[in-house]
C-alpha cells in the first residue's frame, strides 16, 4: 500500500465527516428549507458511519501525515465515545430545535465540522495539529452556544464561550510557542525526548499555559467560570452536546499529551492535576447544592465529573488511564440519559428547565421518573449502578499511586454531590406534583431508555466497555 | 551595532508603541491605524530574518485586507466606545498589577532560558542556498503538511458558516435585485423620462 492511500485509511472516519459536512453544507444551500428535514437525518448517518469505519482497524498504530496524526487504540475508543456524543446529542435536537424554529440546517453541519475537530484532536500526535482540532472543534462550538440567535441568553452564552475561548486558545498558544522554543520540535514525542534530563522553570511555565488552555475546554477549576453561563443559555440539545462530544475530545488530548510529550515532568504535572482535580471536585459539589436550574446544575455537575476523571491521571499510570477511559464511557452515558431527560420536560409548547417543574413527576409519569432517580443515583455513584463503577476505576489506581488523601477527599466530595442529586429524586417522588409534562416523541424517550438500562446493568456485563479501555490504555503506553 | 541589528531595535520598538496604542487610543480609527504599523513593523522583522515571502503575505493579507476590513467595520458601526470603555478605569489598577506580576514572572524565566541540546541541533541545521523562500514553501505546504492545510482550510470554512448562520438575515420586506427579471423586462415596460437640468423628477 502506498503512503497516501495508508493515510487515507487511517484518517477514514476524518474523511467522512469533512466530506459529509460539506455535501451536506451543499444540499443546504440549493435546497434551501425544504431540504432542512433530510440533512438532520443524513448527518446523524455520517456519524453512525464514521463510528462503524473505527472498527474497521482493531489493533495496530500508525503514524501518518509527517507524524501530525496517530491513529491508535485509544485514539478510536475516545474518537467512538466523541461520536457517539454528537449522534445521539443530534438526535435529541431535532424535537427541540423544530419547536423551537430554529431548525436550520446549519446546525448538523456544524455539529459535524466540531465533530471532525475532535477526532482530529483526539488524534493529534503534534503541537500543530493539538491546535488545529481544537479550533476547529471550538470554532463550530460558539456558533452553536449563540445559534439561538434571537435569544438574549443564547446570544450572551456564545458571545462569552467565544471571548474566553480565544483568551485560552491564547494561552495554549503561548505555552506551545515556548514548548517549540526549548524542544526544538513541535512533536510529542520529540517533545518527551528533550524533556528527558529534567525541565528548567520555562518548560514548566509552558506546561502550565499548555494545560491551561486544556483545562478550560474541560471545564475545569479555575477555568470553569464560562461553564454555567454557557449552559444555561445555549439551547437545550446544544447543552447536551457540550456536555458530553467535546469533553471526551478535551479529556483524550490532555490524557494523551500529559502521557506521551511529558513523562519526564511528572512531578511537575502532578501537582497541577492535583491541584485542579481537587478544586473541581469541591466547586461541583458545593456549588451545585443553590442551584434552581437544572441545566446549570448539570454544568455543575459536569464539572465535578471532570475533576473525578482527573483522579485517574493523577497516578499517571497505565491502570489510571483506564481508569479515565471507563470514568468518560460511563460520564457520557449518564449525562446523554440526562439531557434525554431534561429535553422531555415540556409542558405545551414550553420548554421548561426548573428543578421545581419535576415536582410530583412519580405520579404524572412513573417510568420517567424511575429513569431520571435512577441517572440521579448514578451520578452521584451509588452503587451499583454504573456511576458507582466509574469513580472505583479512577480511585483505585490514585490509592496505589500512592495519593490516598486525594481518594478520601474525593469520595467525601462525592457524598457532598450526592446531596443535590438526591434533592431532585426527592422532588420527584415527594413533592406535590406539579404541572404534568406533554408526551415526548421516540427519540428522546429511547435514549433515556437506552441509557438507563446500560447504567443499570453495566456490572451484569462490563466486559465489552472494559475490554475496549483496556487495549486503549494499552496503546498509549 | 550592525545595520540589521539597528533596524530590529527599530522594528520591535515600534511595533511594541503601536500596539500598545491599539488599546489605549481614545477613537477606534485611529486604533486600527496603529494595528496597521504594528503589522508592517512585524513584516520588517520578517524581512531581517530573511522571510520575504511571510513579510509579503502578512503586508497583503493583514494590512491589504484583514486591517482595512477592521477599518470598514469600525467607521460603519455605530459603536459608542467611550461607552464600552468606561468600565476600563475602574479594572485598570488591579489588571495593571496582575499584568506586572505576570510581566516579573516571565522576565524571570526567560533570563533562565536555555533552550534543550535537541532543539539546538535543530536550529543549526543548514538553510539549502539554492532554494528561494517562496518555493520552499511551496514545496511542504502541500506534500508534507497537506494535512494542516486542508484542516486550516475546515477551520476557515468553519468561521465562514458561523458568520453567516449569525448574522444573515432575509427580511421579507426588502427587495432585492433579480437579474433574471430584469433582463426579461420588455422594452415597452420601461418609461424613459427626460429629466431637465437641477430640477429633479
Amino acid at each position: 500500500m502506498n503512503s497516501l492511500s495508508f493515510a487515507l485509511a487511517h484518517t477514514l472516519p476524518e474523511l467522512i465527516l469533512a466530506g459529509g459536512a460539506l455535501v451536506l453544507l451543499m444540499m443546504g444551500a440549493y435546497k434551501g428549507t425544504k431540504g432542512d428535514w433530510i440533512i438532520s437525518e443524513l448527518a446523524i448517518a455520517i456519524l453512525g458511519v464514521a463510528f462503524l469505519t473505527l472498527f474497521t482497524q482493531l489493533d495496530g498504530k500508525a503514524l501518518i501525515w509527517d507524524g501530525a496524526f496517530v491513529d491508535d487504540a485509544y485514539g478510536r475508543f475516545m474518537k467512538g465515545l466523541s461520536l457517539v456524543g454528537a449522534l445521539v446529542s443530534l438526535l435529541l435536537s431535532r424535537e427541540y430545535m423544530a419547536r423551537e424554529k430554529i431548525d436550520q440546517f446549519e446546525f448538523p453541519v456544524l455539529i459535524l465540522l466540531s465533530t471532525t475537530g475532535m477526532l482530529m484532536l483526539i488524534s493529534a500526535q503534534n503541537l500543530i495539529g493539538l491546535y488545529l482540532g481544537l479550533e476547529l472543534m471550538s470554532l463550530a462550538l460558539y456558533v452553536v452556544a449563540a445559534f439561538h440567535r434571537d435569544n438574549v441568553r443564547a446570544s450572551e452564552a456564545g458571545l462569552k464561550y467565544f471571548v474566553l475561548g480565544s483568551l485560552s486558545s491564547g494561552m495554549l498558544l503561548y505555552g506551545a510557542s515556548l514548548l517549540y522554543g526549548f524542544a526544538g520540535t513541535v512533536s510529542f514525542t520529540g517533545i518527551a525526548e528533550a524533556l528527558k534530563g529534567g525541565a528548567s522553570i520555562g518548560v514548566i511555565f509552558a506546561l502550565v499555559f499548555v494545560l491551561a488552555g486544556l483545562a478550560f475546554k474541560m471545564s475545569l477549576v479555575p477555568f470553569h467560570m464560562w461553564t454555567p453561563d454557557v449552559y444555561e443559555g445555549a439551547p437545550t440539545p446544544v447543552t447536551a452536546f457540550f456536555a458530553s462530544a467535546p469533553k471526551m475530545a478535551a479529556v483524550a488530548i490532555t490524557v494523551r499529551i500529559i502521557i506521551t510529550a511529558f513523562p519526564g515532568l511528572m512531578m511537575q504535572w502532578q501537582q497541577i492535576v492535583v491541584f485542579i482535580a481537587l478544586l473541581s471536585m469541591a466547586i461541583g459539589s458545593f456549588a451545585a447544592i443553590g442551584q434552581t436550574n437544572l441545566k446549570r446544575l448539570m454544568a455543575y455537575s459536569s464539572i465535578g465529573h471532570m475533576g473525578f476523571a482527573m483522579v485517574g491521571l493523577v497516578a499517571g499510570t497505565q491502570a489510571g488511564v483506564y481508569g479515565v477511559l471507563i470514568y468518560m464511557a460511563i460520564y457520557l452515558t449518564m449525562t446523554l440519559g440526562t439531557f434525554a431527560a431534561l429535553l422531555s420536560m415540556r409542558i405545551g409548547d414550553r420548554y421548561v428547565e426548573n428543578i421545581a417543574d419535576l415536582a410530583g413527576l412519580s405520579r404524572s409519569r412513573g417510568t420517567m421518573a424511575f429513569f431520571v432517580a435512577m441517572m440521579m443515583f448514578s451520578l452521584a455513584g451509588i452503587p451499583p449502578l454504573a456511576g458507582f463503577f466509574a469513580k472505583l476505576y479512577v480511585f483505585q489506581p490514585a490509592i496505589q499511586a500512592g495519593f490516598y488523601w486525594l481518594a478520601v477527599i474525593g469520595v467525601l466530595l462525592s457524598v457532598v454531590s450526592t446531596f443535590y442529586y438526591l434533592r431532585i429524586v426527592k422532588v420527584i417522588y415527594f413533592d406535590q406534583p406539579a404541572e404534568a409534562f406533554s408526551p415526548v416523541n421516540r427519540e428522546v424517550t429511547g435514549v433515556l431508555w437506552v441509557a438507563t438500562v446500560l447504567v443499570l446493568l453495566f456490572w451484569v456485563w462490563p466486559a465489552p466497555v472494559l475490554d475496549a479501555a483496556s487495549v486503549a490504555a494499552r496503546s498509549l503506553f | 551595532m550592525s545595520a540589521a541589528q539597528v533596524f530590529f531595535y527599530l522594528f520591535s520598538t515600534v511595533m511594541i508603541g503601536s500596539a500598545f496604542m491599539v488599546i489605549a487610543a481614545r477613537n477606534p480609527v485611529h486604533s486600527v491605524l496603529f494595528l496597521i504599523l504594528a503589522f508592517v513593523n512585524a513584516a520588517g522583522l520578517f524581512l531581517i530574518l530573511g522571510a520575504e515571502f511571510l513579510a509579503m503575505l502578512l503586508v497583503i493579507v493583514y494590512v491589504g485586507a484583514v486591517a482595512v476590513l477592521f477599518l470598514f467595520v469600525v467607521m460603519m458601526l455605530d459603536v459608542d466606545f467611550a461607552e464600552l470603555k468606561q468600565g476600563f478605569l475602574q479594572y485598570l489598577p488591579v489588571g495593571s498589577l496582575i499584568g506586572a506580576v505576570v510581566l516579573i514572572e516571565l522576565v524571570l524565566v526567560l533570563s533562565s532560558w536555555s533552550a534543550s541540546s535537541a532543539s539546538v541541533g535543530a536550529a543549526g541545521a543548514p538553510t539549502p542556498s539554492d532554494v528561494s523562500n517562496t518555493l520552499a514553501i511551496g514545496r511542504v505546504l502541500y506534500t508534507k503538511y497537506v494535512y494542516f492545510f486542508q484542516a486550516a482550510g475546515l477551520v476557515l470554512l468553519t468561521a465562514m458558516i458561523g458568520a453567516i448562520v449569525l448574522t444573515l438575515r432575509h427580511k421579507p420586506d426588502v427587495k432585492r435585485q433579480v437579474i433574471a427579471d430584469q433582463n426579461e423586462r420588455d422594452k415597452s415596460d420601461v418609461k424613459l423620462q427626460k429629466v431637465p437640468s437641477r430640477a429633479g423628477v
